[in-house]
């Protein structure tokens, strides 16, 4: 805007402000009314549904899939849909959410055309619908997706009555770590943000699969705590995980 | 009869003379209104209070417009709630943190309601936030003179989400501890400054007691002191520069010259 148009605005505002109503008690009013209406919605909200508390915390164990609160699911999807473009990862968690953030805080200082209504704001509108649109999507797909804790897997062809029990072992430590919340193993768990886990025990040897649990890349939570605590339950994890050499074609899970 | 009424104005008995004593209820207005004019004299508010509540709004004011006034009072309740748990909350991470969080919800009297009130009115609260910014968004209501407004605002929008990162851990069930920690993994993540800030947040290399007090101060102290000034600033802004008019009004060109325009 430049100064002519500057002024022009506050002359207009100035003559609708002069035609406008005292602020007490015609807007104060309303806000006090709105003011009951949510105090009423956060009352009603917490005598329906209450706040419940899950088990304590236990560091040693990754019993829980780790799900943020509702309104930051949209950024846990990003890791989501980011997933087959590793590179893009720190864009998706960081570097997206923080240029939107920068968009927004610098949005006065780029959009400084003098129109206000929204009609004639074609990028203005677009942008924000879009933006609606994928924060929405993004929540419900986040909501979406569930926490499974289930795996039964067909046994691999070959393995001798001990690594039976290891891997029946591996399956039942696999589903209460959560593991599934974030990987994909076979028809089991969610496609992301974690890598597949169906064939890991091809790519990974058992070593690399241990020094990877302990020190697992961002933001997957490590499970040197495991380790330290239960080192049979740990080495039966490795053991079972390399074990996956399951091809898509020879699915049968 | 007409000479009697035509001079009983001069001669009929005066009412009941009034005593000198008052009665309590007038003596207890007495003494609040010496107590109001009293502080008055000396903070001399009662002006600006007088222009403020006062003041003209623009016309075509409609509902969209008290999502701002509706996002502070659901911060307000956050602040009350919140001040209730602190009583009762012990931020340790050898149990005290989930015990008293227990305790507040099985056994101190009404408990489990406010803490209820405070997770509902944090949701309230986003909700309504983000309803604001999309109403002044789609309303192009951040542009001159309102864009320190807008920009405040977005810093707000920030705290609030950091509100409920911080509170998410406070509660220290294994949801809020595992969440927390990819959490904090995430902003691991980040190009230059992410490493650092989550050492910071961490309070170290490792998850642990550190972490939970420094979660609890920043959650209790810091944000919400930021707030309540930036809040302050905000409100100031939005009175002085005037709540915006909704941009598909047009002003009527006065037919007579206004002598005297209230801004």
């Amino acid at each position: 805007m430049n100064q002519a148009e500057k002024e022009q605005y506050l002359r207009e505002y100035a003559l609708l402000k002069n035609e406008g109503k005292p602020f007490f008690p015609y807007a104060v009013a309303k806000d006090a009314i709105m003011a009951v209406i949510v105090m009423a919605v956060i009352m009603l909200l917490s005598l329906l549904f209450g706040a419940e508390l899950g088990p304590a915390v236990n560091p040693t164990t990754t019993t829980y899939v780790p799900r943020p609160d509702w309104y930051f699911f949209f950024l846990f999807e990003l890791l989501r849909v980011m997933r087959n473009a590793p590179k893009l990862t720190d864009m998706a968690t960081i570097g997206l959410p923080t240029l939107m953030m920068i968009g927004l805080f610098l949005l006065p200082l780029y959009d400084r055309s003098p129109e206000r209504l929204i009609t004639r704001r074609p990028v203005a509108l677009a942008a924000g619908i879009a933006t609606i649109l994928c924060m929405a999507y993004l929540t419900y797909t986040g909501a979406e997706v569930g926490s499974p804790n289930q795996l039964v897997l067909p046994i691999p062809a070959g393995l001798t009555k001990a690594q039976k029990a290891t891997f029946l072992a591996g399956e039942i430590i696999v589903g209460e770590s959560g593991c599934e919340g974030c990987h994909e193993i076979g028809t089991y768990g969610n496609n992301g943000p974690g890598p597949l886990l169906t064939h890991i025990g091809s790519i990974l040897r058992p070593g690399g699969i241990a020094s990877t649990l302990k020190n697992p890349t961002a933001p997957m939570p490590s499970f040197a705590g495991l380790a330290k605590s239960s080192p049979k339950k740990f080495e039966e994890l490795v053991q079972f995980l390399s074990m996956l050499h399951y091809k898509s074609s020879s699915w049968t899970g | 009869m007409a000479i009697i009424g035509s001079r009983g104005r001069t001669t009929a008995p005066l009412p009941p003379a009034q005593s000198d004593e008052l009665t309590r209820p007038e003596a207890a207005a007495e003494a609040g209104l010496t107590v109001v004019n009293w502080i008055d004299e000396r903070a001399q508010l009662s002006q600006g209070l007088r222009w403020m509540m006062f003041r003209k709004v623009p016309k075509g004011i409609n509902w969209a417009y008290t999502l701002g006034s509706a996002t502070m009072f659901a911060f307000l309740n956050q602040a009350v709630t919140g001040v209730f748990l602190a009583m009762y909350y012990r931020p340790s991470v050898t149990g005290g943190a989930y015990q008293s969080t227990r305790n507040i919800i099985d056994n101190v009297f009404l408990g489990q309601f406010v803490l209820s009130m405070h997770l509902y009115g944090a949701y309230l609260m986003i909700v309504l936030i983000f309803l604001h910014m999309a109403r002044v968004f789609f309303f192009g209501a951040y542009k001159y003179p309102r864009e320190l407004s807008w920009i405040i605002g977005v810093v707000l929008l920030i705290l609030t989400l950091a509100m409920g990162f911080t509170g998410y851990l406070l509660p220290f069930d294994q949801r809020s501890y595992w969440a927390t920690i990819v959490g904090v993994n995430i902003n691991g993540t980040a190009p230059f400054l992410g490493p650092y800030i989550s050492d910071f947040l961490r309070g170290g290399p490792e998850f642990g007691a550190t972490t939970l007090s420094r979660f609890y101060a920043i959650h209790m102290m810091l944000i919400p002191g930021l707030m309540a000034a930036l809040i302050g600033f905000h409100l100031y802004l939005v009175m002085k520069l005037g709540i915006s008019a909704p941009p598909w009004l047009k002003a009527q060109e006065p037919e007579v010259a206004i002598e005297k325009v209230e801004v």
